[in-house]
């Protein structure tokens, strides 16, 4: 089944060129995508369509088994397709790491001790016990990716997204990092500039030049 | 950079639950602010330094924080008590009215630092925030609060960043136009580049399901210590006010 589905996407940011245009795009179920292309390609752009938080000038999206083209659309997408943001100072919001990381099950009508049973065992499996009371403006770059992680995979969806995780991370966490992920069933895309990294992790790479993607 | 100095420690009013200190230190500023007179603002201060004592807050973070205020009160007392006419060097005078109100300021302002040293500072950002929220205070004033001292580290690391980015470039702050240019092309690309990460913090909040409510996980423990200090902070309060009337 497909999860995620972009056809015949065209996208410009205001007064720009487009930077994706007829762009196709399909994410199966098992499905481990690695994206690779020159910076200013589009492929953070992608993510932000998939996600609802940018609307494409044509063309059209399905995810979890519906078009979705509305807000209201999305916030069903949004429970179901985790994203990680390149930057983890983006995704860290609350105070502590514990409320941040029970952020999301707590927006998908969870209850208080659910919530904190969720993101306590989610920071456990990642290696994260004793974090919860960490202050996350306090954390170091790859404590910060490995949290903005933990409050995605909170929300146990379905698929990932993945903007430049391994970005500024050093060779443990990014191995951490792989284990995490290998060790999980979901379904990614990845976006990264490091090849091993995604011959490691994904199963199909993909390019994303000139608007559209192609097989590598 | 550490704005929570003094928000670690073992001290009782360390342990105090926010809510009580919060309130003790409401009532005890406005008291102190409202109150008339000289007895009414050397209880204050009396107070004050008690409860820093009580903190055992480290005496040089003290001078630290008190040295501004001062530097305030300084200036006023260079303005306040004189007029002409009298009988000093360049014909200047003391004037009681001027007098009295640059003392005044001088011991309310170091009164009401102290207080809040001992009350808020000792107590992380973050507890206070919490302490707002459980006051049901408006949703919209808690977020602004947290949003704003969350992005003010990042902001200031970007700060840092840029300027060390600039001193790399062989750039020293002179008295020229170019230093003035390249200040305000920093502060204005600190401005954008906030502006961009706003946007960004919020669309990454839609991806987990906001849709404006900020939940609270840590509930404070409310013991018989904090009705002990409440009561005992009220009791103050009432001192402060009965001197302050007295003093009006």
């Amino acid at each position: 089944m497909d999860l995620l589905r972009l056809t015949g996407i065209r996208f410009a940011w205001p007064e720009g060129p487009p930077v994706l245009d007829g762009l196709d795009f399909t994410l199966a179920e098992g499905d481990r995508l690695g994206i690779l292309g020159p910076n200013g390609a589009g492929k953070s752009t992608m993510f932000l369509l998939a996600m609802g938080l940018v609307r494409p000038q044509a063309g059209q999206i399905w995810a979890l088994g519906r078009e979705r083209i509305e807000e209201a659309d999305f916030l069903e997408v949004r429970a179901g397709i985790g994203f990680c943001f390149q930057d983890a100072d983006d995704q860290l919001f609350a105070p502590t790491v514990l409320e941040d990381v029970a952020f999301g099950p707590l927006n998908l009508g969870k209850g208080h001790h659910q919530a904190r049973h969720i993101a306590e065992r989610t920071l456990e499996r990642l290696g994260l016990a004793g974090f919860e009371q960490r202050v996350t403006w306090h954390l170091s770059g790859g404590e910060k990716r490995l949290v903005s992680l933990a409050t995605v995979l909170a929300m146990e969806p379905k698929v990932l997204l993945l903007d430049e995780p391994t970005t500024g991370l050093d060779e443990a966490t990014q191995a951490r990092l792989e284990e995490i992920l290998l060790n999980s069933e979901l379904a990614w895309a990845v976006i990264s500039h490091d090849r091993g990294f995604l011959e490691r992790t994904c199963t199909r790479l993909l390019r994303l030049a000139g608007g559209r993607l192609e097989a590598l | 950079m550490h704005l929570e100095t003094l928000a670690h420690g073992h001290s009782l009013p360390h342990r105090l639950d926010p809510r009580a200190k919060l309130a003790a230190a409401i009532g005890l500023t406005l008291a102190t602010a409202l109150g008339r007179g000289l007895p009414v603002e050397l209880a204050a201060l009396g107070m004050g330094i008690a409860g820093v004592l009580w903190a055992r807050l480290p005496w040089r973070e003290l001078v630290k924080r008190l040295a501004p205020v001062n530097g305030f009160a300084a200036m006023m007392w260079l303005m306040l008590p004189w007029r002409l006419g009298g009988a000093g060097p360049l014909g200047l005078g003391l004037d009681p009215l001027g007098l009295t109100l640059a003392t005044d300021i001088t011991v309310k302002a170091n009164a009401i630092v102290l207080m809040l040293l001992a009350l808020i500072a000792t107590s992380p950002m973050n507890h206070i925030f919490h302490a707002l929220a459980h006051w049901r205070v408006p949703d919209k004033l808690v977020h602004l609060f947290i949003f704003f001292y969350r992005y003010l580290h990042v902001l200031h690391r970007e700060y840092h960043r840029l300027s060390l980015a600039m001193k790399a470039r062989a750039f020293a702050p002179r008295t020229d136009l170019h230093t003035y240019r390249s200040y305000a092309w920093l502060l204005g690309m600190l401005l954008v580049r906030s502006y961009d990460r706003a946007q960004r913090v919020y669309q990454a909040m839609l991806c987990r399901g906001f849709t404006g409510t900020y939940w609270l996980l840590e509930h404070f423990h409310w013991g018989r210590r904090d009705n002990l200090f409440l009561a005992g902070a009220g009791l103050a309060f009432l001192a402060l006010a009965a001197l302050g009337l007295m003093g009006s």
